[in-house]
């Protein structure tokens, strides 16, 4: 379990910049918990924190009966750690990363080969490239499988999905599910809204704060505003007229469609027809359930 | 019939016994904005490369803002602009700095980069952040800096790699549009992305698995083609043909 306290850090010169603005939450065994939020919102620095690679501020957290500062180096025995940036040894090959990181921690390829097996076996092939000349969906393969083969307790992984393609991030999230199956605890980051639902519980963070936190469909119940869905052939056109009309309080591109939020007395027909007055003739609209990444808008244009 | 920016047939490269880039063969149209697609490894970049001059084909031919790709690439490298993810802006230099810099690279006088670099800080709303070192930039303006930078000298084509990736769903709206404004000034927008969404934005999306473009067409008819609801599930329809285990 994780449990963290009102975490607050701030960087330079006399506290300028605050990085964390006050951070509570806490993650059940064996859950997977995402933390969602723009560059710049905190998440790297709180996950910086929990690996014990740098000291909060004030505020205490403790994962899995350790305190990350107390029992810094107990807590770096139990975690996985995997940042955002690839931090493996370019000149190393896939093998030698391995089992250098698996030698760090005292135990061999062999001993934890179970856990690691169904992502490993994919670069197992090419085990004898330096790690540098990897392409970027084997890269973050390699890197979960060194922060895995020490048999962690809670995995921490700083936006792993990053740069990389629909597939592979499916199949990512596919084995971070069998992870979970094994009783492992994960903490992670993404900027794909669409992630947010693979999670059993989200936070929503911007400026150093949570916004919001529940599980991915408690957010979205939380959203109470009537959404619409536009679509029609000149889509830019459309966008640029939706946000001169009163009526309409948020409009974004989502895909191939618009969505709006609206206020409560505007009706459908109402809309189409002030579009069609424009000369939007094939304009189709609906009213729709948000998604999480509807919920994200809605809050951080507040 | 529009101006063609891009005009390539038979494009190839091979690296060794490994072909990278498989004979592809397309055309851009000046103002169109052209998604450049394909699972990690599928050979976007080694495209893209030679595209921008630096790379240079083993075999097919094309020219790019009119420039011949193989006899003419130094020419291509002056009369594009391009951004890519990582290293599109000098993390040590100011945001005036850096604007300087790509100016003077690209051949403006000191003089038009002055005034132009008045103008671009006020349309950003970045007056500011003028005397701001742009590694305390967060990453979405950064981007939104790197893009006026890459079209400062207002090129016929802009190569976009990867633009957004890791920038949050507003910062990621705000930038297209910043697109599309580009677009309506007549500049070309050739964009690599992993977001599915994204795709949606473009005119005409294509497609490589294994460095082939296997798909090229406007995105409603891509989904109309594949009969899928939504670009993601093209590209996975695509993607799972793909035989190089380099993901």
């Amino acid at each position: 379990m994780i449990e963290v306290k009102d975490l607050h850090k701030s960087y330079g010169k006399s506290g300028k910049k605050n990085a964390l603005n006050g951070i509570s939450f806490t993650v059940e065994d064996g859950e997977i918990f995402g933390v969602i939020g723009p560059d710049g919102a905190g998440k790297s620095t709180l996950f910086r924190i929990l690996a014990s690679l740098i000291l909060p501020d004030s505020g205490s957290a403790i994962m899995n009966r350790y305190d990350i500062v107390k029992d810094y180096r107990k807590i770096r025995q139990i975690i996985g750690y995997m940042p955002g940036k690839f931090s493996l040894y370019q000149d190393l090959s896939v093998e030698e990363n391995l089992k250098f990181f698996a030698t760090l921690f005292g135990t061999t390829i062999e001993e934890n080969y179970h856990l690691i097996k169904d992502i490993y076996q994919q670069i197992e092939p090419f085990k004898n490239r330096r790690a540098g000349a990897l392409s970027g969906g084997m890269k973050q393969k390699l890197a979960l499988s060194c922060a895995l083969i020490h048999k962690p307790e809670i995995l921490i992984l700083d936006e792993p999905t990053t740069g990389v393609d629909p597939v592979s991030r499916k199949e990512f999230w596919d084995m971070l599910a069998r992870l979970k199956e094994q009783g492992i605890t994960i903490l992670l980051s993404t900027a794909y809204m669409d992630e947010a639902g693979r999670c059993d519980r989200i936070a929503l963070i911007r400026e150093g704060k949570f916004i919001a936190s529940d599980t991915p469909k408690g957010i979205i119940d939380k959203f109470t505003e009537s959404l619409w869905a536009v679509e029609g052939s000149r889509m830019s056109a459309i966008l640029h007229e939706l946000r001169n009309h009163e009526g309409i309080k948020r409009s974004f591109a989502f895909g191939d469609k618009i969505h709006i939020t609206v206020d409560d007395d505007l009706q459908i027909d109402e809309l189409k027809q002030y579009l069609l007055d424009k000369e939007f003739s094939d304009v189709k609209i609906a009213s729709i359930e948000p998604t999480v990444e509807d919920c994200f808008m809605a809050l951080t244009s507040k | 019939m529009s101006k063609k920016v891009i005009e390539v047939s038979d494009l190839t490269k091979k690296f060794g016994s490994f072909t990278a880039v498989d004979h592809i063969s397309f055309n851009v149209e000046e103002g169109e904005i052209f998604g450049f697609l394909g699972a990690n490894g599928a050979g976007k970049t080694t495209a893209m490369q030679m595209l921008c001059g630096i790379s240079m084909p083993t075999a097919g031919e094309g020219t790019v803002a009119g420039y011949d790709i193989i006899r003419e690439n130094e020419l291509i490298k002056r009369n594009i602009g391009y951004m890519s993810q990582k290293f599109s802006l000098y993390e040590d230099l100011k945001v005036w700095e850096n604007i300087r810099l790509f100016g003077g690279i690209y051949g403006l006088s000191g003089k038009e980069i002055a005034l132009k670099t008045d103008i671009l800080l006020k349309k950003l709303d970045f007056e500011k952040e003028r005397n701001t070192l742009v590694k305390y930039l967060p990453l979405g303006w950064k981007q939104k800096l790197a893009f006026s930078v890459a079209i400062f000298h207002e090129p016929e084509i802009v190569f976009l790699d990867e633009p957004t990736g890791g920038v949050d769903p507003a910062m990621r709206r705000q930038f297209w549009e910043m697109i599309y404004d580009a677009s309506d000034r007549g500049i070309t927008v050739f964009v690599t992305t992993h977001y599915m969404d994204e795709a949606e934005y473009c005119n005409r999306v294509s497609i490589m698995v294994d460095g082939r473009i296997e798909a090229l067409d406007s995105p409603s008819e891509l989904r109309r083609q594949f009969k899928a609801e939504t670009m993601d599930e093209v590209f996975r329809k695509l993607a799972r043909k793909a035989e190089r285990g380099l993901k």
